[in-house]
């Protein structure tokens, strides 16, 4: 996931004239069903990135709440593991998924030297 | 220096996996080769599955592996015995395959064989119930395994790879009369996750469930062929 980020830096950059910017934050949105753990993705990310053009960026994630739809009365819930992730209000399995599936470079922030 | 610009841009950080993935499947597409993305954790009995499914399904279509591995071609020669095409890709480091992997894998395969004379492309991926189920190939469809001896707890504890997942077989039911596990509970937990998917029981030693298998994927390449 780290190196998809970096990747996905790299392809940004090139955009932007990569020798001409320094970033200073990049922002993520990550949602909570995901398989990554945000202090892990934060702590690869800085190892990976050291002496490289992005070894000054600092990571900011906005954690995306798991939320789910219950498909018997549509109330909105937040799904848990320990309920099987069912829906409190009519027990249904989890069927639609609101949110919780995000992966998202929301924005960037950087100056121009 | 100037002052900070936010560019907001709302970028998919798989994008580029994403992109590959559904090259690849445009690939699969014009070729009329379905192929189908098997996942689980290490020792659950992918390749076994693989190759009992290949004895038989190779009689009827014309099949071939992408096989999966961190460090070694085990699997794959275990594979190669079957007489089909196998192309073993070894990942490193990588605790799973991506879409460029499989990009490459197919390459390798294209000078193998011509691709139009296949009919399903099986793709065993690493051992590992987190990262493959993130991590698109162009797969038409997603085969999750589940030993029994994993426990009922799995599907919970692993949402994504089982929410994620068209089929799930639960795999090693031949040791239910000697285990304490209770089959009903990790079907209630698959439910719970996936309400939509498939499920099978299946054994490797005593063949049970390998009729409904080979008949789900006789099903899935008949209709893809037809559409």
């Amino acid at each position: 996931m780290t190196k998809c980020l970096i990747l996905s830096m790299e392809e940004w950059a090139e955009k932007k004239n990569k020798k001409k910017i320094v970033v200073e934050k990049i922002n993520l949105k990550i949602g909570e069903f995901t398989c990554v753990e945000p202090i892990s993705l934060i702590n690869t990310f800085n190892a990976a990135v050291l002496g490289s053009w992005l070894d000054s960026s600092e990571i900011t994630i906005e954690t995306i709440p798991f939320e789910g739809k219950c498909s018997k009365c549509n109330r909105l819930y937040f799904p848990k593991k320990e309920n099987g992730y069912k829906s409190p209000c009519c027990n249904f399995n989890l069927e639609e998924i609101i949110s919780g599936r995000e992966l998202k470079i929301a924005s960037i922030d950087f100056k121009e030297k | 220096m100037h002052l900070p610009i936010s560019d907001k841009i709302e970028l998919n950080i798989l994008h580029q996996n994403s992109h590959q993935a559904e090259k690849n499947k445009v690939k699969f597409n014009n070729y009329n080769l379905l192929c189908l993305n098997i996942m689980s954790s290490p020792g659950a009995g992918k390749t076994r599955l693989l190759e009992i499914t290949l004895e038989d399904l190779s009689k009827k279509f014309h099949s071939a592996v992408l096989e999966g591995d961190m460090t070694t071609n085990l699997d794959a020669a275990r594979l190669e015995k079957l007489n089909i095409p196998v192309v073993p890709i070894t990942t490193g480091r990588a605790c799973h395959l991506d879409a460029n992997m499989v990009c490459g894998g197919l390459k390798l395969l294209e000078k193998k064989i011509n691709p139009d004379l296949l009919d399903i492309l099986l793709v065993e991926n690493v051992g590992n119930l987190v990262c493959p189920a993130e991590f698109e190939i162009g797969e038409h469809f997603k085969v999750a395994l589940l030993s029994i001896t994993e426990g009922e707890d799995k599907p919970l504890k692993y949402p994504i790879m089982f929410r994620e997942a068209d089929l799930i077989l639960i795999t090693k039911v031949d040791l239910l009369p000697h285990l304490n596990f209770d089959i009903n509970e990790l079907k209630s937990n698959i439910a719970s996750t996936n309400p939509k998917a498939d499920v099978i029981e299946i054994s490797s030693i005593t063949k049970s469930g390998f009729d409904l298998w080979q008949d789900w994927i006789r099903k899935k390449i008949l209709k893809f062929k037809n559409n």
